[in-house]
């Protein structure tokens, strides 16, 4: 019986060691190493692009990793450790290159880079263009058209207005939000807002994202903020007045919010369970994709994030980009050659181009694509849409400015204690500032 | 015999050797280099002398209310596991019906990995807190005492198991001999059963004081420190500080340092406090 097992044992450690040998060895091609940001992605990388691209260039392999949700930094920091380290990355912004400085190629005489529609959307360091954008996203209130178009229908409603298109200040919105809430039976649903998620890594869409308009209304643009050595948080109480009626007119009472995440946020969407959910044309693979889903595709719409804040009429939805890609000069030459043939082909071939606006589902700022070749999902239609919007002028992303992680994860708790009653608003603001000043100083602001 | 095994000593033990130097040594003294250095990854440090230390502890003081934590965490899970694993040991070496049945059943949280453990635990304690519109996040106490109970869940079986060797260990007669003596089952436990199995005390209060100390994976998975770094611990603070903001990995390496010498430290002085008390037997 043991030997049996001992013999087992050493038949499995010498098959496993031909495997490990046989996988570095059996390829002669060139091996392009893409770490990708987006998890919810991840398979149509594996599943489609990739047997695609070795098809059309049979001389490369592309190996493609995908971090786990809120830990591309530490991933993208121990693989670049490695000896056959990530050639193609993602850099959320200014901060994101700060932080890989030592590692970021030249991109001004890559095809790639000579795609861009707009060169001034790249991002340069030292004179060198060394981070492209490759999806142009937007984000706001994402609404259930079907509930708003049933609770205008209502007999008794509060307001004047009869369409949720009309909504165009907070103050309309609140009465709107809170008249909902007021006849949650009426109209099958659980509360007017998705989950406040606050479970730990869920904290995004509050920290980066909500925050944005009030950075924005204070600092205008991302060199402004990106250069600010502190945050008077002036904005501060329209913060409070969005984040309050979220809180406020939500599915999940205020104690519970530690328990969802923004998983379980969407899924409260995609189910019907509420009108609105906080998040961008990315989340429209999730709520197509929850079983069960009863949102009709048409009637998924976005209003901007409006929090009182002056002006704001005239101001849309949320839309930029904290995607960027950059190159690894430290991988081989061949490596970055394939780098840029792969991101070519992805972003102007034919078929790449349909995999990007099918499968991927990016709108992207590449010159190689017509106006027509947006994806076919919802969301993206919106942001074109609201990008295209008479009158109204979208919010610039400024939030990729925010000084460090810390920052972020410093607000997060201190909003979490507000919801929890031990903080007061002001302590929030309070954090908020100190942080800023704290981090902006460490990072030499 | 003597002679030969002398000779072959070095080729015995240098497979062993080679995988400690690789896989301790080096690390561990390139860490402590590296404390005092800058850098984002092992190839581009530059010396930077103590700031790394300083900062550790000026930037914010999360580091020392790690360490309180950790400390009041350890305290109460080395008591706790240690008296629970301790009668449950004596409960199984009486003869009770389905002693290997219940011995097996104590034992099995232990398989199971830490980072699942504190998903299965964050459920089931987010369920029990659910009827008071709580969740583990809500208030530092339920992170505290839900990592308590985790940890006792998945260390009284392993640590039972050892208690119930040294208990099967000892002699009969010496327990036959206190019966016709007239000693009670009082007298019996604090007079021949602990000191006994003394050896065993010590080891077990090693494995949990140093289980307490290392605790990380458990502390992600349950409450990755929330609310506000309350239930932060050292392993998990470090790990934050070294990923939180650019160029602070030398400040989690000295943490890591600092972290390294106070467990030694006090596992140091526990292992002399309780060798003292044991007996020979």
């Amino acid at each position: 019986m043991r030997k049996a097992l001992t013999v087992l044992l050493i038949a499995l450690v010498a098959i496993s060691s031909v495997f490990a040998n046989g996988a570095s060895e059996s390829s002669g091609r060139t091996e392009i190493y893409f770490l990708n940001f987006k998890p919810e992605i991840a398979d149509v990388y594996t599943n489609v692009v990739k047997p695609a691209f070795e098809a059309a260039y049979p001389q490369y392999e592309l190996k493609v990793v995908t971090a786990a949700s809120n830990q591309y930094q530490s991933t993208l920091r121990s693989e670049l450790a490695k000896s056959e380290p990530p050639v193609i990355f993602q850099v959320n912004g200014p901060v994101g290159i700060a932080e890989n400085a030592t590692t970021v190629a030249p991109l001004q005489d890559t095809d790639f880079y000579n795609l861009l529609a707009d060169k001034g959307m790249a991002l340069s360091l030292d004179g060198n263009v060394v981070a492209v954008p490759y999806a142009v996203e937007g984000y706001g209130i994402i609404y259930n058209d079907a509930i708003m178009r049933k609770y205008f229908a209502l007999p008794d409603k509060a307001v004047d207005i009869n369409s949720a298109e009309e909504i165009n200040n907070f103050e309309t919105l609140k009465a709107v939000v809170e008249d909902m809430t007021a006849h949650l039976d009426e109209l099958g649903i659980q509360g007017v807002f998705a989950a406040t998620s606050f479970m730990p890594g869920s904290e995004w869409r509050w920290t980066t994202h909500l925050v944005n308009p009030a950075l924005q209304a204070e600092f205008t643009d991302l060199a402004t903020t990106q250069a600010a050595a502190t945050f008077d948080f002036t904005y501060s109480e329209n913060f409070q007045k969005l984040f309050d009626l979220y809180l406020d007119n939500s599915i999940a009472p205020r104690g519970m919010v530690g328990s969802y995440g923004d998983g379980d946020s969407m899924s409260q969407f995609a189910l019907g369970q509420v009108a609105m959910v906080q998040n961008g044309n990315w989340a429209a693979a999730q709520i197509l994709g929850t079983a069960g889903n009863t949102v009709a595709d048409d009637d998924i719409k976005f209003l901007p994030l409006y929090m009182d804040i002056e002006g704001e009429e005239s101001k849309g939805i949320n839309i930029g980009t904290e995607n960027y890609l950059a190159f690894n000069k430290n991988a081989s030459p061949e490596a970055i050659e394939g780098a840029d043939v792969f991101l070519t082909w992805l972003y102007s071939s034919d078929e790449g181009k349909q995999i990007v606006t099918n499968d991927l589902m990016f709108i992207t700022p590449f010159a190689s694509f017509s106006s027509d070749e947006v994806p076919d999902d919802p969301l993206a239609r919106q942001v074109n849409i609201w990008m295209n919007k008479e009158g109204v002028t979208s919010i610039p992303w400024v939030f990729n400015g925010i000084p460090s992680e810390q920052w972020k994860a410093d607000f997060a708790q201190a909003m979490l204690e507000y919801i929890n009653g031990r903080y007061t608003w002001d302590q929030v603001t309070a954090t908020a500032q100190d942080a800023w000043a704290r981090e902006a100083s460490l990072t030499g602001r | 015999m003597e002679k030969s095994l002398r000779r072959y000593f070095p080729l015995f033990a240098l497979p062993a050797l080679i995988c400690f130097t690789i896989a301790f040594l080096i690390p561990m003294v390139w860490g402590f280099v590296l404390s005092f250095c800058e850098f984002t990854n092992i190839t581009d440090a530059h010396f930077v002398g103590f700031r790394n230390y300083i900062r550790a502890f000026t930037v914010d003081n999360y580091f020392t209310q790690a360490f309180w934590f950790t400390l009041a965490f350890t305290v109460v899970t080395v008591i706790t596991i240690n008296i629970l694993a301790f009668a449950l040991a004596l409960v199984l070496t009486k003869n009770v019906p389905g002693t290997n049945a219940f011995r097996t059943i104590f034992f099995m949280p232990n398989l199971i990995g830490g980072i699942v453990l504190g998903w299965i635990w964050q459920v089931v304690l987010n369920g029990v807190l659910a009827n008071f519109q709580q969740t583990l996040l809500s208030d530092s106490k339920y992170g505290f005492w839900g990592l308590v109970i985790l940890m006792n869940w998945q260390n009284v079986g392993y640590m039972m198991v050892i208690y119930i060797a040294a208990i099967q260990n000892i002699p009969t007669d010496m327990l036959e001999a206190a019966q016709i003596d007239g000693a009670n089952g009082r007298t019996t436990l604090f007079r021949i059963t602990i000191p006994s199995v003394m050896p065993s005390i010590t080891i077990c209060l090693f494995l949990t004081l140093t289980n307490g100390f290392k605790l990380y994976d458990q502390n992600l998975a349950l409450t990755n420190g929330a609310p506000n770094h309350q239930t932060e611990m050292l392993a998990l603070n470090i790990f934050n500080t070294f990923y939180s903001r650019t160029g602070f990995e030398g400040v989690g390496q000295a943490k890591a340092v600092m972290f390294t010498i106070i467990v030694a430290a006090i596992a140091l002085v526990q292992l002399v406090a309780t060798r003292s008390k044991e007996v020979e037997s």
